[in-house]
């Protein structure tokens, strides 16, 4: 059902259709590129304590702010230099990964679940339902998203738990903007028409009918979400709220090491690059997947 | 007809602004965490306690304490803000100006940036430089406006140190100002010096604010542009031979900027919600910083204050942005 869009161009079986459709995504380069990196991210994440060279709260004051190799005064011990503290960066690194993908998953997911519920419902019942739900966007709309994440975090108390929410509340417009007007077009559309002949219930109509025929378009948006979820907890991070200093993110060695820029640039760079190249594949990933799934961009 | 579309605008927009009003008391109100016990020192009594209590209204119950904000507000009365001791809206007047600057020069910037991008990436159809260009504008709609704040403090503010990395201005620097609209000020009566000097301070979060949006209106505008390129009216301005500049820039943009704008509006406004991390990021003294230290430290009057003040600013521009599309569209000019 969730190819049905793309089925009206190439009748096929449906295994067909699906190899097609892999196909079709594994063809964009920016998914390749993308998909990759993240798959090697979650691979370090999972295999963080083997592949850890230290463990990344260690402190050492001796081997403070040692560069990373290749610099004048590096220890070969620390490939990526050491901290204030003597911890290694490249282990915080790593470890870092968890946070950042830890949130990015979660978070986008359910920001993805409650808006597409929302948009579903509006696009689908409108009237009143519609009026409620768009209203609410409108106001969500007006508020700065840091402020407000700011605001709830500050609120429930620091922790991935309340970042992860905070980012939910915050988000779900994004989804319940694009799947409110999805639906609503989706909802003329003949199969509809059809369902409702048949004697379908509204909510087998909205949920096994229209549903999968707006899940390619939120594939796309959930992947991008998962960048934006990324820098929220590494702004979150920086401003000191995300979670404990005891467990290294990338935002909060980002903010420790904007206080030690002059005497060791790397503790403020390294997890600078890491944060772009995550943002950068969520990215490239969900542009292409976009591309790959929307059959309007097809054409 | 026009009259009452924007009196009906108008009046969404207010019930959108009381709204956000709604939802932050809200949910300040239902947030653990006493906002007294920040203020009081170690040793007071629970009558001190209570009298504080009293003296921010936070002893009445939550419907009350509403409607005696709100009353406040129509009065133009803000409250006071709990960590600062003083008033909400001499400090949002104090620090708007700041803010308002930098946003606007960052999306004059963008426009600049992501407006020339389009012109030039159209001149340079299937040539290298096309390509060269699509490459950089993707990168820059790819990377958030944190990460390029972040970026330019490494490279401008400390590898290659040419720029001041916080504050609006040097603080050895003591002018009398009038307004604190520093920039406009000391434009204004020709003190340029003090004016390089703000600009100075402003380069990298205008830029860190500016990139992304440039990236999206180049982005659309070159589509756009490119689907003009093919219409009878440039193909006939050509057949009159007119020059390829004066086709892009003149007949395709003319017909473009409206859709274009429409496309692009709502990009404005993420830039305003941009400012927040980008002030904080510069340690730059506008409402955005403010707000968060306002958060840490429970300034519960100072909070509700800004986050106003910011949804009436989202409310402003798109308002603005509507009546500009209107204002570029033939069909509703003439109608």
């Amino acid at each position: 059902m969730a190819e049905a869009a793309l089925a009206k161009a190439e009748p096929a079986s449906p295994e067909r259709r699906d190899r097609g459709v892999l196909r079709a995504v594994l063809a964009e380069p920016k998914v390749v590129f993308g998909g990759s990196f993240i798959l090697l991210l979650i691979a370090v994440a999972l295999s963080a304590p083997m592949i850890a060279p230290h463990d990344p709260l260690e402190q050492d004051l001796m081997s403070g702010t040692l560069p990373p190799h290749g610099f004048a005064g590096a220890s070969p011990d620390f490939l990526f230099g050491t901290d204030d503290l003597g911890r290694d960066v490249l282990s915080r690194l790593i470890f870092g990964s968890r946070i950042a993908l830890t949130v990015a998953f979660v978070a986008a997911s359910l920001a993805a679940l409650l808006g597409t519920l929302l948009g579903l419902l509006a696009g689908y019942f409108g009237k009143m339902t519609d009026i409620v739900v768009s209203r609410l966007i409108e106001i969500w709309m007006a508020f700065p998203p840091v402020l407000l994440s700011i605001l709830v975090v500050a609120i429930m108390g620091s922790g991935v738990g309340s970042v992860i929410a905070a980012i939910a509340i915050i988000d779900w417009t994004r989804f319940a903007r694009v799947v409110r007007a999805e639906t609503m077009a989706q909802a003329q559309a003949d199969y509809v028409t059809a369902a409702r002949t048949l004697g379908f219930g509204r909510m087998t109509i909205l949920f096994r009918e229209i549903l999968p025929n707006v899940a390619p378009l939120l594939l796309g948006l959930v992947t991008l979400e998962m960048g934006i979820a990324v820098i929220v907890e590494a702004i979150l991070s920086f401003v000191g709220l995300s979670v404990s200093s005891d467990t290294p993110t990338w935002g909060g060695m980002i903010a420790q090491g904007r206080q030690i820029i002059y005497q060791a640039w790397w503790v403020f760079a390294l997890p600078l690059v890491a944060l772009f190249a995550t943002v950068l594949a969520f990215n490239q990933l969900g542009d292409g997947l976009r591309r790959a799934l929307d059959p309007v961009m097809q054409r | 007809m026009i009259a009452t579309g924007l009196l009906r605008r108008l009046g969404m927009a207010a019930a959108t602004l009381f709204g956000v009003a709604v939802v932050v008391f809200v949910l300040l109100r239902v947030a653990p965490g006493d906002p007294i016990a920040m203020m009081i020192s170690p040793g007071a009594s629970p009558q001190d306690i209570a009298e504080l209590r009293a003296r921010y209204g936070l002893d009445l119950p939550l419907f009350s304490q509403f409607g005696i904000w709100l009353a406040g507000i129509l009065r133009g009365d803000f409250g006071t803000s709990i960590s600062l001791h003083r008033d909400v809206l001499g400090l949002l007047a104090e620090r708007l100006p700041a803010t308002l600057e930098l946003a606007i020069a960052a999306c004059l910037v963008a426009v600049a940036v992501g407006g020339g991008a389009a012109i030039a990436g159209t001149l340079m159809r299937r040539r290298l430089g096309e390509a060269a260009l699509d490459g950089a504008i993707g990168l820059m709609l790819a990377v958030p406006d944190f990460i390029w704040a972040l970026a330019f403090v490494l490279i401008f503010g400390v590898l290659w140190p040419v720029l001041p990395l916080s504050g609006r201005m040097d603080p050895s620097v003591s002018v009398p100002f009038v307004t604190h609209f520093y920039l406009l000020e000391s434009l204004i009566t020709f003190r340029f010096a003090i004016a390089g000097d703000i600009i100075a301070h402003m380069v990298m979060p205008i830029m860190a604010l500016a990139l992304p949006l440039a990236a999206i209106i180049s982005r659309i505008l070159k589509s756009a542009l490119s689907e003009a390129m093919v219409q009878d009216y440039v193909l006939i301005a050509r057949v009159k031979g007119l020059s390829e500049i004066w086709l892009v820039a003149g007949e395709a943009l003319r017909n473009v900027i409206g859709p274009t704008l429409a496309l692009t509006g709502v990009q404005f406004t993420f830039l305003i919600g941009g400012t927040v991390i980008i002030e904080r990021i510069f340690a730059y003294p506008g409402i955005g910083n403010m707000g968060i230290e306002a958060v840490i430290n429970r300034d519960l009057p100072l909070i509700q204050g800004l986050v106003l003040v910011f949804g009436a600013l989202f409310i402003l521009v798109n308002l603005a942005i509507d009546l500009a599309v209107a204002a570029f569209n033939p069909r509703l000019r003439h109608g």
